[in-house]
Protein backbone atom coordinates (compact mmCIF):
# COMPACT_ATOMS: atom_id res chain seq x y z
CA UNK A 1 0.00 0.00 0.00
CA UNK A 2 1.28 3.23 -0.67
CA UNK A 3 1.91 6.16 1.43
CA UNK A 4 -0.26 8.30 -0.52
CA UNK A 5 -3.25 5.48 -0.26
CA UNK A 6 -2.59 5.36 3.51
CA UNK A 7 -2.55 8.52 3.84
CA UNK A 8 -6.20 9.29 1.78
CA UNK A 9 -7.85 6.60 4.02
CA UNK A 10 -6.66 7.70 7.14
CA UNK A 11 -7.84 11.22 5.95
CA UNK A 12 -11.55 9.48 5.06
CA UNK A 13 -11.19 7.75 8.52
CA UNK A 14 -10.91 11.19 10.17
CA UNK A 15 -13.80 12.36 8.17
CA UNK A 16 -15.94 9.14 8.87
CA UNK A 17 -15.24 9.98 12.34
CA UNK A 18 -15.90 13.38 12.41
CA UNK A 19 -19.09 13.73 10.81
CA UNK A 20 -20.40 10.79 13.74
CA UNK A 21 -18.50 13.41 16.22
CA UNK A 22 -20.62 16.22 14.16
CA UNK A 23 -24.19 13.72 14.21
CA UNK A 24 -23.42 12.86 18.20
CA UNK A 25 -23.02 16.91 19.21
CA UNK A 26 -26.04 17.43 16.86
CA UNK A 27 -28.47 14.94 18.68
CA UNK A 28 -26.79 15.62 22.39
CA UNK A 29 -28.15 20.04 21.70
CA UNK A 30 -31.36 18.92 20.75
CA UNK A 31 -31.39 16.52 24.17
CA UNK A 32 -30.15 19.33 26.03
CA UNK A 33 -32.77 21.76 24.53
CA UNK A 34 -35.78 19.00 25.87
CA UNK A 35 -34.01 18.11 28.66
CA UNK A 36 -35.77 20.08 31.15
CA UNK A 37 -38.81 19.56 29.96
CA UNK A 38 -38.61 15.60 29.82
CA UNK A 39 -37.38 15.31 33.32
CA UNK A 40 -40.17 17.26 34.44
CA UNK A 41 -42.90 15.29 32.65
CA UNK A 42 -41.71 12.06 33.77
CA UNK A 43 -40.93 13.37 37.23
CA UNK A 44 -44.67 14.28 37.87
CA UNK A 45 -45.49 10.83 37.00
CA UNK A 46 -42.45 8.70 38.40
CA UNK A 47 -42.58 10.74 41.38
CA UNK A 48 -38.59 10.40 41.92
CA UNK A 49 -36.11 12.92 40.04
CA UNK A 50 -33.40 10.51 40.16
CA UNK A 51 -35.29 8.12 38.07
CA UNK A 52 -36.73 10.55 35.80
CA UNK A 53 -33.11 11.96 35.21
CA UNK A 54 -32.21 8.34 34.87
CA UNK A 55 -35.07 7.84 31.82
CA UNK A 56 -34.40 10.98 30.29
CA UNK A 57 -30.52 9.54 29.79
CA UNK A 58 -31.85 6.46 28.57
CA UNK A 59 -33.60 8.62 26.01
CA UNK A 60 -30.52 10.02 25.06
CA UNK A 61 -28.66 6.34 24.48
CA UNK A 62 -31.70 5.61 22.71
CA UNK A 63 -31.64 8.58 20.27
CA UNK A 64 -27.86 8.18 19.69
CA UNK A 65 -28.36 4.63 18.21
CA UNK A 66 -31.56 5.49 16.04
CA UNK A 67 -31.27 9.23 14.72
CA UNK A 68 -27.94 8.52 12.99
CA UNK A 69 -29.68 5.83 11.30
CA UNK A 70 -33.17 7.22 10.63
CA UNK A 71 -32.63 11.01 11.15
CA UNK A 72 -33.84 13.58 13.79
CA UNK A 73 -37.93 13.14 14.18
CA UNK A 74 -39.80 16.10 13.18
CA UNK A 75 -40.78 16.49 16.87
CA UNK A 76 -38.05 15.44 19.01
CA UNK A 77 -39.47 16.24 21.96
CA UNK A 78 -42.00 14.14 21.88
CA UNK A 79 -39.70 11.27 20.35
CA UNK A 80 -37.72 10.97 23.48
CA UNK A 81 -40.46 11.16 25.42
CA UNK A 82 -42.03 8.30 23.85
CA UNK A 83 -38.36 6.32 24.17
CA UNK A 84 -38.27 7.68 28.29
CA UNK A 85 -41.94 6.19 28.64
CA UNK A 86 -41.14 2.98 27.23
CA UNK A 87 -38.38 2.79 29.63
CA UNK A 88 -40.07 3.82 32.73
CA UNK A 89 -42.90 0.96 31.55
CA UNK A 90 -40.31 -1.56 30.85
CA UNK A 91 -39.35 -1.20 34.79
CA UNK A 92 -42.53 -0.89 36.03
CA UNK A 93 -43.56 -4.39 34.20
CA UNK A 94 -40.10 -5.41 35.18
CA UNK A 95 -40.78 -4.43 38.93
CA UNK A 96 -43.85 -5.95 38.69
CA UNK A 97 -42.51 -9.41 37.78
CA UNK A 98 -40.62 -9.77 40.36
CA UNK A 99 -42.32 -8.45 43.12
CA UNK A 100 -45.74 -9.39 42.63
CA UNK A 101 -46.54 -11.01 45.04
CA UNK A 102 -45.19 -7.83 47.19
CA UNK A 103 -47.68 -5.67 45.34
CA UNK A 104 -50.71 -7.52 45.99
CA UNK A 105 -49.62 -7.61 49.77
CA UNK A 106 -48.71 -4.03 49.50
CA UNK A 107 -51.87 -3.66 47.85
CA UNK A 108 -54.39 -5.24 50.27
CA UNK A 109 -52.23 -3.40 52.85
CA UNK A 110 -53.13 0.14 51.60
CA UNK A 111 -56.38 -0.74 50.05
CA UNK A 112 -55.20 1.65 46.81
CA UNK A 113 -53.63 0.23 43.90
CA UNK A 114 -50.26 1.05 42.70
CA UNK A 115 -49.41 3.08 39.69
CA UNK A 116 -50.12 0.43 36.64
CA UNK A 117 -48.35 0.79 33.41
CA UNK A 118 -51.50 1.62 31.45
CA UNK A 119 -52.19 4.45 34.15
CA UNK A 120 -48.58 5.63 34.50
CA UNK A 121 -48.99 6.00 29.85
CA UNK A 122 -52.04 7.81 29.91
CA UNK A 123 -50.63 10.12 32.80
CA UNK A 124 -47.81 10.34 30.38
CA UNK A 125 -49.84 11.67 27.30
CA UNK A 126 -51.66 14.14 29.21
CA UNK A 127 -50.44 17.49 27.76
CA UNK A 128 -50.29 19.74 30.83
CA UNK A 129 -47.72 22.11 29.55
CA UNK A 130 -46.88 23.52 33.06
CA UNK A 131 -44.50 20.51 33.69
CA UNK A 132 -41.36 22.72 33.34
CA UNK A 133 -42.65 24.90 35.74
CA UNK A 134 -43.75 22.39 38.47
CA UNK A 135 -40.13 21.37 38.15
CA UNK A 136 -38.89 24.68 39.06
CA UNK A 137 -41.59 24.88 42.10
CA UNK A 138 -40.30 21.51 43.13
CA UNK A 139 -36.05 22.08 42.92
CA UNK A 140 -37.02 25.42 45.08
CA UNK A 141 -39.36 24.10 47.78
CA UNK A 142 -38.62 26.06 50.46
CA UNK A 143 -37.61 22.64 52.21
CA UNK A 144 -34.29 22.70 50.76
CA UNK A 145 -31.85 25.49 52.21
CA UNK A 146 -31.49 28.40 49.23
CA UNK A 147 -27.83 26.80 48.16
CA UNK A 148 -28.83 23.65 47.68
CA UNK A 149 -32.19 25.04 45.51
CA UNK A 150 -29.55 26.57 43.17
CA UNK A 151 -27.27 23.54 42.76
CA UNK A 152 -30.60 21.79 42.39
CA UNK A 153 -32.40 23.83 39.55
CA UNK A 154 -28.86 25.04 38.04
CA UNK A 155 -28.44 20.60 37.55
CA UNK A 156 -32.21 20.10 36.87
CA UNK A 157 -33.27 23.01 34.35
CA UNK A 158 -30.41 24.65 33.49
CA UNK A 159 -28.75 20.99 32.27
CA UNK A 160 -25.83 22.00 33.89
CA UNK A 161 -23.17 18.86 35.90
CA UNK A 162 -22.09 18.69 39.19
CA UNK A 163 -18.72 20.26 37.87
CA UNK A 164 -19.69 22.82 36.01
CA UNK A 165 -22.06 24.07 39.06
CA UNK A 166 -18.79 23.40 41.60
CA UNK A 167 -17.03 25.53 39.12
CA UNK A 168 -19.47 28.32 38.96
CA UNK A 169 -19.69 28.56 42.60
CA UNK A 170 -15.92 27.57 43.42
CA UNK A 171 -16.97 24.80 45.40
CA UNK A 172 -15.71 21.31 44.35
CA UNK A 173 -17.77 18.51 42.48
CA UNK A 174 -18.03 16.36 45.53
CA UNK A 175 -19.61 18.88 47.72
CA UNK A 176 -22.47 19.85 44.62
CA UNK A 177 -23.08 16.43 43.94
CA UNK A 178 -23.73 15.67 47.63
CA UNK A 179 -25.82 18.88 48.21
CA UNK A 180 -27.80 18.16 44.89
CA UNK A 181 -28.33 14.23 46.68
CA UNK A 182 -29.81 15.42 49.97
CA UNK A 183 -31.63 18.18 47.99
CA UNK A 184 -33.33 15.33 46.10
CA UNK A 185 -33.75 13.11 49.01
CA UNK A 186 -35.36 16.57 50.75
CA UNK A 187 -38.07 17.00 48.19
CA UNK A 188 -38.68 13.27 48.35
CA UNK A 189 -39.30 12.63 52.17
CA UNK A 190 -41.41 16.05 52.17
CA UNK A 191 -43.54 14.48 49.31
CA UNK A 192 -43.29 17.40 47.19
CA UNK A 193 -45.33 17.64 44.29
CA UNK A 194 -44.03 18.47 41.25
CA UNK A 195 -46.97 21.22 40.22
CA UNK A 196 -47.27 24.43 40.46
CA UNK A 197 -48.78 25.50 43.42
CA UNK A 198 -52.24 27.06 43.20
CA UNK A 199 -53.97 29.59 45.27
CA UNK A 200 -52.08 30.78 48.71
CA UNK A 201 -49.63 29.06 48.89
CA UNK A 202 -48.28 30.14 45.37
CA UNK A 203 -47.29 33.53 46.26
CA UNK A 204 -45.13 32.04 49.32
CA UNK A 205 -43.76 29.46 47.09
CA UNK A 206 -43.03 31.64 44.04
CA UNK A 207 -41.16 33.76 46.33
CA UNK A 208 -38.75 31.36 47.26
CA UNK A 209 -38.43 30.28 43.15
CA UNK A 210 -37.35 33.99 42.91
CA UNK A 211 -34.88 34.17 45.84
CA UNK A 212 -33.17 31.35 44.21
CA UNK A 213 -32.93 32.40 40.88
CA UNK A 214 -31.48 35.95 42.60
CA UNK A 215 -29.20 33.93 44.25
CA UNK A 216 -27.41 32.69 41.27
CA UNK A 217 -27.53 35.75 39.31
CA UNK A 218 -25.64 37.63 42.46
CA UNK A 219 -23.15 34.92 42.80
CA UNK A 220 -22.49 35.58 39.33
CA UNK A 221 -22.74 39.80 39.87
CA UNK A 222 -21.19 40.44 43.05
CA UNK A 223 -18.70 37.39 43.34
CA UNK A 224 -18.40 36.63 46.80
CA UNK A 225 -15.38 34.99 46.39
CA UNK A 226 -12.14 34.37 43.72
CA UNK A 227 -10.35 36.18 41.86
CA UNK A 228 -12.59 37.83 39.29
CA UNK A 229 -15.41 40.42 40.28
CA UNK A 230 -18.10 39.15 38.20
CA UNK A 231 -18.58 35.64 36.52
CA UNK A 232 -20.90 36.63 33.45
CA UNK A 233 -21.95 32.60 32.65
CA UNK A 234 -23.91 32.39 36.34
CA UNK A 235 -25.49 35.81 35.64
CA UNK A 236 -26.20 34.51 32.07
CA UNK A 237 -27.90 31.11 33.72
CA UNK A 238 -29.82 33.02 36.02
CA UNK A 239 -31.25 35.68 33.34
CA UNK A 240 -32.13 32.28 31.24
CA UNK A 241 -34.32 31.28 34.69
CA UNK A 242 -35.70 34.51 34.73
CA UNK A 243 -36.77 34.54 30.83
CA UNK A 244 -37.97 31.10 31.22
CA UNK A 245 -40.19 32.24 34.09
CA UNK A 246 -41.19 35.00 32.80
CA UNK A 247 -42.10 33.09 29.19
CA UNK A 248 -44.47 30.70 31.52
CA UNK A 249 -45.88 33.51 34.12
CA UNK A 250 -46.07 36.32 31.53
CA UNK A 251 -49.08 38.14 34.44
CA UNK A 252 -47.01 37.77 37.37
CA UNK A 253 -45.61 41.30 38.11
CA UNK A 254 -42.76 40.14 40.49
CA UNK A 255 -41.51 37.43 38.15
CA UNK A 256 -41.19 40.25 35.22
CA UNK A 257 -39.70 42.72 38.01
CA UNK A 258 -36.83 40.45 39.06
CA UNK A 259 -35.77 39.87 35.18
CA UNK A 260 -36.09 43.39 34.73
CA UNK A 261 -33.52 43.66 37.50
CA UNK A 262 -31.13 41.15 36.38
CA UNK A 263 -31.39 42.52 32.71
CA UNK A 264 -30.70 46.10 33.71
CA UNK A 265 -27.77 45.53 36.27
CA UNK A 266 -26.20 42.63 33.82
CA UNK A 267 -26.02 45.56 31.18
CA UNK A 268 -23.56 47.17 33.22
CA UNK A 269 -21.32 44.08 33.84
CA UNK A 270 -18.96 44.81 30.98
CA UNK A 271 -18.59 48.44 32.72
CA UNK A 272 -18.39 46.84 36.24
CA UNK A 273 -14.47 46.01 36.16
CA UNK A 274 -11.94 48.21 35.03
CA UNK A 275 -8.63 47.02 32.97
CA UNK A 276 -7.08 45.83 36.28
CA UNK A 277 -10.09 44.03 37.27
CA UNK A 278 -10.95 46.30 39.86
CA UNK A 279 -14.37 47.61 40.71
CA UNK A 280 -15.63 50.88 38.82
CA UNK A 281 -18.52 52.37 40.74
CA UNK A 282 -21.94 52.96 39.09
CA UNK A 283 -21.19 56.87 38.84
CA UNK A 284 -17.54 56.64 37.18
CA UNK A 285 -18.26 53.77 34.53
CA UNK A 286 -18.28 54.38 30.71
CA UNK A 287 -21.62 54.46 29.82
CA UNK A 288 -21.25 53.77 26.19
CA UNK A 289 -20.45 50.51 27.64
CA UNK A 290 -23.55 49.39 28.93
CA UNK A 291 -25.56 47.35 27.00
CA UNK A 292 -28.33 49.00 25.39
CA UNK A 293 -30.60 45.51 24.34
CA UNK A 294 -30.35 44.58 27.81
CA UNK A 295 -31.31 48.11 29.09
CA UNK A 296 -34.39 48.24 26.63
CA UNK A 297 -35.05 44.63 27.67
CA UNK A 298 -35.30 45.73 31.05
CA UNK A 299 -37.24 49.34 30.41
CA UNK A 300 -39.68 46.93 28.57
CA UNK A 301 -40.48 44.38 31.29
CA UNK A 302 -40.58 47.23 33.87
CA UNK A 303 -43.41 48.89 31.50
CA UNK A 304 -45.60 46.00 31.74
CA UNK A 305 -44.96 45.45 35.28
CA UNK A 306 -46.72 49.11 35.84
CA UNK A 307 -49.14 47.94 33.98
CA UNK A 308 -50.06 45.08 35.61
CA UNK A 309 -50.22 47.23 38.88
CA UNK A 310 -46.75 45.85 40.55
CA UNK A 311 -44.85 48.95 40.40
CA UNK A 312 -44.50 48.60 44.47
CA UNK A 313 -43.25 45.03 44.45
CA UNK A 314 -39.66 44.56 45.69
CA UNK A 315 -38.36 43.42 42.76
CA UNK A 316 -39.77 45.84 41.01
CA UNK A 317 -38.95 48.93 42.82
CA UNK A 318 -35.49 47.75 42.59
CA UNK A 319 -35.98 46.99 38.84
CA UNK A 320 -37.40 50.79 38.96
CA UNK A 321 -34.35 52.06 40.79
CA UNK A 322 -31.93 50.16 38.49
CA UNK A 323 -33.78 51.61 35.72
CA UNK A 324 -33.19 55.38 36.82
CA UNK A 325 -29.50 54.69 36.35
CA UNK A 326 -29.67 52.89 33.43
CA UNK A 327 -31.70 56.14 31.64
CA UNK A 328 -29.32 58.41 33.10
CA UNK A 329 -27.38 59.71 29.64
CA UNK A 330 -24.40 60.85 32.15
CA UNK A 331 -24.02 60.27 35.60
CA UNK A 332 -24.55 64.23 36.58
CA UNK A 333 -28.04 63.29 34.92
CA UNK A 334 -29.38 60.84 37.32
CA UNK A 335 -32.87 61.73 38.45
CA UNK A 336 -31.74 61.52 42.59
CA UNK A 337 -35.32 62.70 43.68
CA UNK A 338 -36.90 59.99 41.92
CA UNK A 339 -34.31 57.33 43.59
CA UNK A 340 -34.92 58.99 46.79
CA UNK A 341 -38.72 58.63 46.26
CA UNK A 342 -38.61 54.86 45.01
CA UNK A 343 -36.05 53.70 48.28
CA UNK A 344 -39.05 55.12 50.66
CA UNK A 345 -41.32 53.28 48.94
CA UNK A 346 -38.67 50.24 49.19
CA UNK A 347 -38.17 50.92 52.83
CA UNK A 348 -41.94 50.29 53.26
CA UNK A 349 -42.41 47.11 51.64
CA UNK A 350 -38.83 45.55 52.41
CA UNK A 351 -37.50 47.49 55.35
CA UNK A 352 -33.95 46.78 56.13
CA UNK A 353 -31.28 49.01 57.40
CA UNK A 354 -29.30 48.64 54.63
CA UNK A 355 -31.92 49.72 52.30
CA UNK A 356 -32.33 53.17 54.93
CA UNK A 357 -28.49 53.60 54.68
CA UNK A 358 -29.50 53.55 50.90
CA UNK A 359 -32.36 55.98 51.45
CA UNK A 360 -30.05 58.32 53.06
CA UNK A 361 -27.41 58.18 50.41
CA UNK A 362 -30.42 58.73 47.69
CA UNK A 363 -31.37 61.52 50.16
CA UNK A 364 -28.30 63.34 50.19
CA UNK A 365 -27.78 63.36 46.72
CA UNK A 366 -31.36 65.18 45.97
CA UNK A 367 -31.98 67.10 48.64
CA UNK A 368 -28.36 67.61 50.03
CA UNK A 369 -25.58 66.32 52.94
CA UNK A 370 -28.07 67.53 55.99
CA UNK A 371 -31.12 64.93 54.57
CA UNK A 372 -28.67 62.54 54.59
CA UNK A 373 -27.21 62.73 57.55
CA UNK A 374 -30.80 63.28 59.62
CA UNK A 375 -31.84 59.27 58.20
CA UNK A 376 -28.54 57.84 58.99
CA UNK A 377 -28.20 58.92 62.45
CA UNK A 378 -31.88 57.27 63.02
CA UNK A 379 -30.21 54.00 62.15
CA UNK A 380 -27.01 54.34 63.46
CA UNK A 381 -27.89 51.65 66.60
CA UNK A 382 -29.12 49.40 64.34
CA UNK A 383 -27.48 46.23 65.11
CA UNK A 384 -27.11 44.64 61.85
CA UNK A 385 -25.30 47.91 60.67
CA UNK A 386 -22.62 47.47 63.46
CA UNK A 387 -19.26 47.33 62.23
CA UNK A 388 -20.61 47.81 58.62
CA UNK A 389 -18.03 49.71 56.60
CA UNK A 390 -20.31 51.46 54.26
CA UNK A 391 -22.46 53.12 56.96
CA UNK A 392 -19.18 55.36 58.75
CA UNK A 393 -18.25 55.81 55.08
CA UNK A 394 -21.68 57.49 53.78
CA UNK A 395 -21.60 59.76 56.96
CA UNK A 396 -18.30 60.59 56.49
CA UNK A 397 -18.99 61.33 53.15
CA UNK A 398 -22.11 63.58 54.17
CA UNK A 399 -20.09 65.34 57.03
CA UNK A 400 -17.85 66.10 53.89
CA UNK A 401 -19.81 67.49 51.59
CA UNK A 402 -21.30 69.45 54.87
CA UNK A 403 -18.10 71.04 55.55
CA UNK A 404 -17.53 69.53 58.84
CA UNK A 405 -14.04 68.22 58.07
CA UNK A 406 -12.79 67.16 61.79
CA UNK A 407 -15.79 64.93 61.64
CA UNK A 408 -15.67 63.72 58.21
CA UNK A 409 -12.05 62.61 58.79
CA UNK A 410 -12.88 60.75 62.10
CA UNK A 411 -15.75 58.95 60.15
CA UNK A 412 -13.60 58.14 57.40
CA UNK A 413 -11.16 56.52 59.59
CA UNK A 414 -13.91 54.51 61.72
CA UNK A 415 -14.73 52.96 57.84
CA UNK A 416 -11.30 52.01 56.67
CA UNK A 417 -10.76 50.69 60.38
CA UNK A 418 -13.99 48.48 59.80
CA UNK A 419 -12.97 47.29 55.88
CA UNK A 420 -11.53 44.19 54.90
CA UNK A 421 -11.03 45.15 51.41
CA UNK A 422 -7.17 46.81 50.64
CA UNK A 423 -8.22 48.79 48.04
CA UNK A 424 -11.46 49.65 49.91
CA UNK A 425 -9.42 50.90 52.91
CA UNK A 426 -6.69 53.08 50.32
CA UNK A 427 -9.85 54.32 49.17
CA UNK A 428 -11.27 55.40 52.48
CA UNK A 429 -7.67 57.02 54.05
CA UNK A 430 -7.56 59.08 50.97
CA UNK A 431 -10.86 60.66 51.68
CA UNK A 432 -9.63 61.22 55.12
CA UNK A 433 -6.09 62.68 54.22
CA UNK A 434 -9.02 64.88 51.77
CA UNK A 435 -10.60 65.90 55.07
CA UNK A 436 -7.83 66.71 56.74
CA UNK A 437 -6.34 68.69 54.11
CA UNK A 438 -9.65 70.79 53.60
CA UNK A 439 -9.78 71.66 57.57
CA UNK A 440 -6.25 73.13 56.99
CA UNK A 441 -4.66 70.50 59.86
CA UNK B 1 -22.69 32.69 24.53
CA UNK B 2 -25.04 34.98 22.56
CA UNK B 3 -25.73 34.97 18.56
CA UNK B 4 -27.62 37.09 15.65
CA UNK B 5 -29.06 34.57 13.64
CA UNK B 6 -30.24 36.29 10.47
CA UNK B 7 -33.08 35.48 8.04
CA UNK B 8 -31.45 36.29 4.37
CA UNK B 9 -33.18 37.95 2.21
CA UNK B 10 -34.66 36.75 -0.70
CA UNK B 11 -36.46 37.80 -4.12
CA UNK B 12 -39.74 37.39 -2.34
CA UNK B 13 -39.16 39.52 0.14
CA UNK B 14 -37.15 41.78 -1.42
CA UNK B 15 -40.78 42.01 -3.49
CA UNK B 16 -42.05 43.14 0.21
CA UNK B 17 -45.17 40.57 -1.00
CA UNK B 18 -48.35 41.51 -0.01
CA UNK B 19 -49.61 38.55 2.48
CA UNK B 20 -50.78 35.36 0.70
CA UNK B 21 -52.67 32.28 2.80
CA UNK B 22 -49.57 30.69 2.20
CA UNK B 23 -47.58 33.31 4.24
CA UNK B 24 -50.40 33.24 6.87
CA UNK B 25 -49.95 30.03 7.36
CA UNK B 26 -45.85 31.10 7.73
CA UNK B 27 -46.64 33.66 10.05
CA UNK B 28 -48.93 31.67 12.38
CA UNK B 29 -45.52 28.90 12.53
CA UNK B 30 -43.10 31.44 13.23
CA UNK B 31 -45.23 32.67 15.51
CA UNK B 32 -45.02 29.03 17.34
CA UNK B 33 -41.36 29.00 17.11
CA UNK B 34 -41.18 32.17 18.61
CA UNK B 35 -42.97 31.05 21.74
CA UNK B 36 -40.67 28.33 21.69
CA UNK B 37 -37.83 30.15 21.84
CA UNK B 38 -39.14 32.91 24.39
CA UNK B 39 -40.37 29.73 26.70
CA UNK B 40 -37.10 28.36 26.45
CA UNK B 41 -35.44 31.53 27.58
CA UNK B 42 -33.19 31.61 24.31
CA UNK B 43 -35.22 34.62 22.62
CA UNK B 44 -33.38 38.04 23.42
CA UNK B 45 -34.60 40.13 20.70
CA UNK B 46 -35.63 39.99 16.95
CA UNK B 47 -37.59 41.55 13.88
CA UNK B 48 -38.66 41.80 10.59
CA UNK B 49 -36.75 44.26 8.03
CA UNK B 50 -38.65 45.79 5.36
CA UNK B 51 -37.19 45.17 1.50
CA UNK B 52 -33.81 47.42 0.67
CA UNK B 53 -35.97 49.08 -1.45
CA UNK B 54 -36.91 51.46 2.11
CA UNK B 55 -32.75 51.15 3.05
CA UNK B 56 -29.86 53.49 2.25
CA UNK B 57 -25.94 52.42 2.11
CA UNK B 58 -23.25 54.99 3.22
CA UNK B 59 -20.57 54.00 1.25
CA UNK B 60 -16.61 55.65 2.93
CA UNK B 61 -13.39 56.44 1.23
CA UNK B 62 -11.03 58.06 3.03
CA UNK B 63 -13.04 61.51 4.04
CA UNK B 64 -15.73 60.92 1.47
CA UNK B 65 -19.24 59.57 2.14
CA UNK B 66 -21.70 59.01 -0.72
CA UNK B 67 -24.92 57.87 -0.13
CA UNK B 68 -27.10 55.24 -2.05
CA UNK B 69 -30.46 54.05 -2.13
CA UNK B 70 -31.78 51.28 -2.33
CA UNK B 71 -32.82 48.62 -3.68
CA UNK B 72 -29.40 46.37 -3.57
CA UNK B 73 -28.85 43.96 -6.29
CA UNK B 74 -26.99 41.33 -4.47
CA UNK B 75 -30.19 39.99 -3.16
CA UNK B 76 -28.31 36.78 -1.27
CA UNK B 77 -26.10 39.18 1.10
CA UNK B 78 -29.25 40.87 2.07
CA UNK B 79 -31.09 40.45 5.37
CA UNK B 80 -34.65 40.17 5.92
CA UNK B 81 -34.99 40.24 9.47
CA UNK B 82 -32.85 39.15 12.24
CA UNK B 83 -32.63 37.33 16.21
CA UNK B 84 -30.80 37.69 18.79
CA UNK B 85 -30.75 34.87 21.29
CA UNK B 86 -28.54 33.34 24.33
CA UNK B 87 -27.48 29.99 23.81
CA UNK B 88 -25.16 27.68 25.58
CA UNK B 89 -23.01 27.07 22.33
CA UNK B 90 -23.29 26.95 18.38
CA UNK B 91 -24.65 23.40 18.94
CA UNK B 92 -27.49 24.40 20.27
CA UNK B 93 -27.72 27.62 18.14
CA UNK B 94 -27.93 25.30 15.18
CA UNK B 95 -30.75 22.71 16.46
CA UNK B 96 -32.74 25.82 17.33
CA UNK B 97 -32.02 27.18 13.94
CA UNK B 98 -33.45 23.99 12.36
CA UNK B 99 -36.44 24.03 14.10
CA UNK B 100 -37.51 27.29 12.26
CA UNK B 101 -40.12 27.42 9.68
CA UNK B 102 -39.18 28.14 6.13
CA UNK B 103 -39.43 31.60 6.54
CA UNK B 104 -39.60 32.15 2.78
CA UNK B 105 -42.10 30.86 0.08
CA UNK B 106 -39.08 29.10 -1.88
CA UNK B 107 -35.55 27.97 -0.74
CA UNK B 108 -33.93 30.75 2.17
CA UNK B 109 -31.12 30.40 4.28
CA UNK B 110 -30.06 31.15 7.96
CA UNK B 111 -27.15 32.73 9.14
CA UNK B 112 -25.88 32.36 12.61
CA UNK B 113 -23.46 34.93 14.06
CA UNK B 114 -21.41 34.67 17.81
CA UNK B 115 -20.98 37.69 19.05
CA UNK B 116 -17.40 38.56 20.38
CA UNK B 117 -17.00 38.44 24.30
CA UNK B 118 -14.17 39.49 26.54
CA UNK B 119 -13.26 35.51 27.11
CA UNK B 120 -12.77 35.11 23.27
CA UNK B 121 -9.45 37.07 23.59
CA UNK B 122 -8.36 35.25 26.54
CA UNK B 123 -4.97 35.61 27.81
CA UNK B 124 -4.58 37.91 24.71
CA UNK B 125 -6.45 40.71 26.41
CA UNK B 126 -3.67 41.49 29.14
CA UNK B 127 -4.67 44.76 31.32
CA UNK B 128 -2.52 46.65 29.27
CA UNK B 129 -4.14 45.83 26.10
CA UNK B 130 -7.39 46.43 27.56
CA UNK B 131 -6.57 49.62 28.63
CA UNK B 132 -5.56 50.38 25.61
CA UNK B 133 -8.41 48.95 23.67
CA UNK B 134 -10.64 51.07 26.28
CA UNK B 135 -9.27 54.07 25.57
CA UNK B 136 -9.47 53.77 22.45
CA UNK B 137 -12.82 53.40 22.90
CA UNK B 138 -13.46 56.76 24.57
CA UNK B 139 -11.19 58.31 21.62
CA UNK B 140 -13.78 57.09 19.09
CA UNK B 141 -16.15 58.73 20.94
CA UNK B 142 -17.45 56.09 23.06
CA UNK B 143 -18.61 58.59 25.42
Amino acid sequence: MSAAMLASRTIFADKAGMAADETHRAIEAVFRIERARLIAGLARVVRDVDRAEELAQDALIVALAEWPVRGVPGNPGAWLMAAAKRRAIDGIRHDAMRTRKHAEIARELDGESDMSAEALEAALDDPLGDELLGLIFAACHPVISPEARAALTLRLVGGLTALEIARAFLSNEAAIAARITRAKKAIATAGVAFEVPRGAELAGRLGSVLEVVYLIFNEGYAATAGPSLVRPPLCAEAQRLGRILAGLMPEEPEVLGLLALMEIQASRLAARAGPDGRFVPLTEQKRARWDQLLIRRGLNLLARVEALGGADGPYALQAALAACHARARTAADTDWTQIAGLYDRLGQVMPSPVVELNRAVAHSMAFGPEAGLRLVDAIADAAALRNYAPLPAARGDFLLRAGRYAEAKAQFEAAAGLSANERERDFLLARAAVCAGSSGG
Amino acid sequence: MRVMVFVKATEDSEKGLPPTEDMTAMFEAMGKFNEELVAAGVMVDGDGLKPSSAGKRIAFDGPSRAVIDGPFAETRELVAGYWVWEVKDMDEAVAWAKRCPNPMPGPSELEIRPFYEMADFGDAMTPELAEREQKLREKLGGE
